[in-house]
């Protein structure tokens, strides 16, 4: 849990709570994380921040609200009800963001603009695919990455000169591999790491050669 | 959705469509968002914004206002076209309407404010 910023207030309802994956270590170890490194995110003086899977909306609401006024937040979801959540745990801390219904990234159109990118995949590994929305929010099949290595080979293209990926992973998901996924345009580092009960957790950042 | 994510979007992802850009806009229903005026937000956020989608759409949503069709060069300066490209890009909120691809006429709904992208695999 971070202890100098705050954490956004939110609140999921039941039905919600049947689709949303709602915040938990993962979440929270992503916002420690941002907040180590908040000097200099501000620093960047970002302009578009984007965060995939925005789910519950802490996160995406959490750098808004500790970034400063200056930047436009979007966040994307496949599912309708977290699209809806993230805008309602926004307006909720006063936060503006827009929220677009999507596959990842299909449908933006922001290459070389995002100065922070945001992502906390379904990495846990499973046997199956998912096939339902809260499955799909944690599902990550065989490997933990099915979702993970489509997203991966679009981060060159989405960020500015300047901008940095924060990514969530498992040890399973292959740490070494995931840091030098793209070894040509991208330079990757651990920011943090936790093990939550049987979890080992990684925060990595990635930023442009 | 504001204006500005309506900058941001295109349907060029879908088969046999080259640029998907602009999308056009039809609005149904819309608010007016209270957004303190934020200068360097706007000045920050202009340079990555494709004026001329922004004027199209605003004349098709019958919301350009004051806004002159090409962006003047001193328009950093000017405080008035800055709050008037304040307001479009991010009060002006679309809560209910559609966005429809230029080519191939798809049509994306808009709901509660959050355009749906979704596509079936054989649509891409």
């Amino acid at each position: 849990m971070s202890e100098g910023l705050p954490t956004p207030d939110y609140s999921l309802s039941i039905e919600q709570r049947e689709s949303v994956y709602e915040p938990a270590e993962d979440t929270f170890l992503l916002l420690d994380a941002l907040e180590k490194d908040i000097k200099k995110l501000r620093a960047l003086d970002a302009r578009i921040v984007l965060e995939i899977g925005c789910g519950s909306g802490v996160v995406s609401t959490f750098v808004a609200q500790n970034l400063g006024k200056h930047a436009f937040h979007l966040g994307t979801d496949i599912n309708f009800v977290a699209a809806r959540c993230t805008r309602q745990t926004a307006r909720m801390n006063r936060i503006e963001l827009d929220t677009i219904q999507t596959d990842l990234i299909r449908g933006l159109r922001l290459d070389r603009v995002v100065d922070i990118l945001l992502f906390n995949p379904p990495y846990v590994p499973t046997e199956s695919e998912a096939t339902t929305d809260i499955e799909r929010t944690w599902a990550g099949g065989p490997t933990g990455r099915g979702t993970l290595d489509r997203f991966l080979p679009e981060v060159p293209r989405l960020l500015s000169s300047q901008g940095v990926f924060y990514l969530v992973a498992l040890h399973q998901n292959d740490i070494p591999s995931l840091l030098n996924h793209n070894e040509k345009e991208l330079k990757g580092e651990i920011v943090m790491q936790r093990r939550c009960g049987i979890e080992h957790l990684y925060i990595l950042k990635f930023s442009r050669i | 959705m504001k204006l500005l994510t309506h900058n941001f979007l295109s349907s060029r992802f879908l088969k046999n469509v080259a640029t998907g850009y602009p999308l056009l806009l039809r609005v149904n229903e819309k608010e007016l968002r209270e957004v303190e005026f934020d200068q360097d937000f706007v000045q920050n956020i202009m340079p990555k914004v494709d004026y001329n989608c922004l004027v199209s759409t605003l004349m098709a949503i019958g919301e350009q206002g004051a806004l002159p069709n090409e962006l003047p060069e001193n328009w950093r300066e000017n405080e008035e076209l800055l709050k008037e490209l304040h307001r479009v890009l991010v009060k002006i909120e679309v809560i209910v309407g559609e966005l429809e691809c230029p080519e191939s006429g798809r049509v994306f709904p808009i709901k509660d404010g959050i355009p749906n992208m979704l596509c079936q695999e054989d649509e891409c």
